[in-house]
């Protein structure tokens, strides 16, 4: 795997600071924006280690998105544990949950896994629309609390929302550096292939594929941790449906999948003009936005199906 | 007992309209290797047809099954040459994705112009029910049912019986032989989707005359449909029909043995054991 090279350091330098400095410097609703194309950039870094590189097209993500809100929020909410705490039990039993569908599922490629991802976030949608002591399908409040970063609070303004999630992807984006330079990302994409040759090469297929979904599940766990924090409110309509892990799907497309970045820069495009075009068409309740939504992903997936971050890599490199 | 067999009953009934609904997904899905996640809006457009014949023309829902089934035919034909087969080259995840963009802009347009109430149709020419040794039949329910299985048994012959069937199920075993024989694959290719189409346009039909009618409506039956499919394993025909009764029977059963709510959740689960023991599906 090539290193970093100065160019590209200065080009990833320039882009944080950009998201350092934008948020100051726009409206309360562009921050908003910049939090939701963060958190979606997120769970689409962590898709892409499962999709992009090991081949496993989950359609099922708001599963592990809607469990990091619950764990979270159930946690402080009853026995008033520290949302910090709850980010990372949500994230274990996220890789728990998903290493016991991940198990069964291990044989089913293609569009059989992608069928067993949408069943499997569907069931646990239903359970959760019906299980009363998590609020069933009136779902939680969270309660205010004292503003702080040890409460994971903060009421006067969203600026320290902005920079957690920035921290957060920057980890996420670590882990999928980590994964894909390391000896288990060339495993995966061994197993994306072939699976009968990686076997053959002595990779073990199961086991991996099951590292490649947990660690997935944990990142896009975390993301609804962060998110059920943010908007201090989760119903499974919110944050379970198939909705959710189509967009998630999307982001990684959109930008590419297959490489660190591409799902960041997918984020970037998409959420700001699904946000933008709710804000100016969807505020009369007619749906509009969802129409021109609709024909946003069919012409992606017809224009630009390999992603628009192969093209900015090119011209990046060119300039060397 | 009595309860259960009427639940058992019941389940056969509306297993047999998820059976037409899947042997459309099915060739759709064995002849082009492309989930149609479009499906359920399929279907939606088809009652949504019935019901505007119905209420603006009078046209009873069963009379109006051949004009959905050449409608829908229409539109599958021409979503397919205009944007599926543009992607059919391109990465598997778009050929996924694709069907997603379709189905989100068809349920969304539907409640743009028809507002996304609910919608029935009142009397049909056969409404009421049966008595049968205490077991309720809803006639409405029933006559779904027969011409379900009218409607598959013809596409069986179709498939087994004409050049064009006998074409179609080529492409699905071996595309590359197929066109080495002179199959022209590509009119195969709309002349499925526009077949698997049509056979939802007739679903569509039958099921308005005893289902709520609305823009959303979709959704439930194109995920129930994947299950279904993919139980009756990859592209087949027969696996489809058999696996749609079985999903009709565990859904309506299982609800009332547990909770209705999970009635859904059930056939997913139902799903994921059997792809777990058999991930090549029933008759894969």
């Amino acid at each position: 795997m090539r290193n970093i090279t100065g160019k590209q350091l200065i080009v990833g330098g320039a882009v944080l600071a950009v998201l350092i400095i934008l948020p100051l410097l726009i409206p309360p609703f562009g921050q908003h924006v910049v939090i939701l194309t963060l958190i979606f950039a997120m769970c689409g870094v962590a898709w892409n280690i499962m999709g992009g590189y090991a081949g496993m097209f989950s359609f099922g993500q708001a599963a592990f998105f809607g469990i990091g809100a619950y764990t979270s929020s159930f946690l402080l909410m009853t026995f008033n544990v520290s949302p910090w705490i709850g980010l990372v039990a949500g994230g274990i039993l996220s890789s728990l949950m998903a290493a016991a569908i991940g198990y069964p599922c291990s044989k089913l490629r293609g569009h059989y896994f992608a069928i067993a991802s949408i069943a499997f976030a569907e069931i646990v949608r239903i359970f959760f629309n019906n299980w009363e002591m998590v609020g069933a399908a009136e779902g939680l409040t969270i309660p205010m609390r004292q503003e702080s970063l040890a409460n994971f609070t903060f009421n006067s303004s969203k600026l320290p929302y902005c920079y957690i999630i920035l921290a957060f992807v920057l980890f996420a984006l670590a882990v999928c550096r980590l994964v894909s330079t390391s000896k288990m990302g060339y495993y995966f994409r061994a197993i994306k292939e072939s699976h009968e040759v990686a076997q053959v090469l002595g990779v073990n297929v199961v086991r991996y594929r099951l590292y490649a979904i947990m660690i997935s599940a944990f990142l896009t766990s975390m993301a609804g941790t962060f998110y059920a924090q943010y908007i201090l409110y989760i119903d499974p309509a919110s944050v379970m449906v198939l909705a959710i892990s189509v967009q998630i799907v999307l982001v990684a497309m959109l930008g590419g999948a297959n490489t660190v970045l591409g799902p960041v820069v997918g984020a970037a495009i998409l959420i700001p003009l699904s946000e933008y075009s709710r804000a100016w068409l969807g505020y009369k309740g007619t749906g509009f936005d969802m129409i021109i939504y609709g024909v946003l992903i069919t012409a992606i997936s017809m224009y630009r199906p390999n992603g628009v971050w192969g093209a900015l890599a090119g011209v990046v490199r060119r300039e060397k | 007992m009595q309860i259960l067999a009427q639940q058992l009953v019941d389940g056969v009934l509306i297993g047999l309209v998820y059976s037409l609904l899947a042997i459309g997904l099915t060739l759709i899905w064995g002849v082009m290797n492309v989930l149609n996640f479009a499906h359920g809006e399929f279907l939606m457009i088809g009652m949504f047809l019935s019901y505007w014949l119905y209420t603006l023309a009078g046209v009873d829902p069963l009379f109006s099954i051949p004009l959905n089934a050449v409608a829908l035919f229409l539109l599958g034909m021409f979503i397919y040459r205009f944007i599926i087969s543009k992607v059919m080259t391109g990465p598997p995840l778009a050929q996924l994705v694709v069907t997603f963009g379709v189905s989100i802009f068809l349920a969304n347009f539907a409640a743009f112009i028809w507002t996304p109430n609910y919608r029935f149709i009142g009397h049909t020419i056969f409404s009421g029910t049966w008595h049968l040794s205490g077991i309720i039949l809803s006639v409405p329910k029933v006559i779904s049912s027969v011409g379900s299985i009218l409607t598959s048994g013809a596409v069986f012959w179709f498939l087994r019986h004409t050049r064009t069937g006998k074409a179609i199920l080529a492409v699905e075993m071996d595309r590359e032989a197929a066109l080495i024989m002179g199959i022209n694959t590509e009119r195969i290719n709309s002349l499925s989707f526009g077949i698997g189409s049509a056979l939802v346009g007739v679903a569509g039909a039958l099921l308005a005359t005893h289902y709520y009618i609305y823009p959303f409506v979709g959704g439930t039956f194109g995920l129930i449909c994947f299950c279904i499919v993919a139980l009756g394993g990859f592209g087949s025909i027969e696996g489809a029909f058999i696996a749609g009764i079985i999903v009709g029977v565990v859904q309506t059963v299982g609800g009332y043995l547990f909770d209705p709510a999970y009635k859904v959740a059930i056939v997913f689960l139902m799903y994921l054991i059997t792809v777990w023991i058999r991930p090549q599906g029933l008759r894969g």
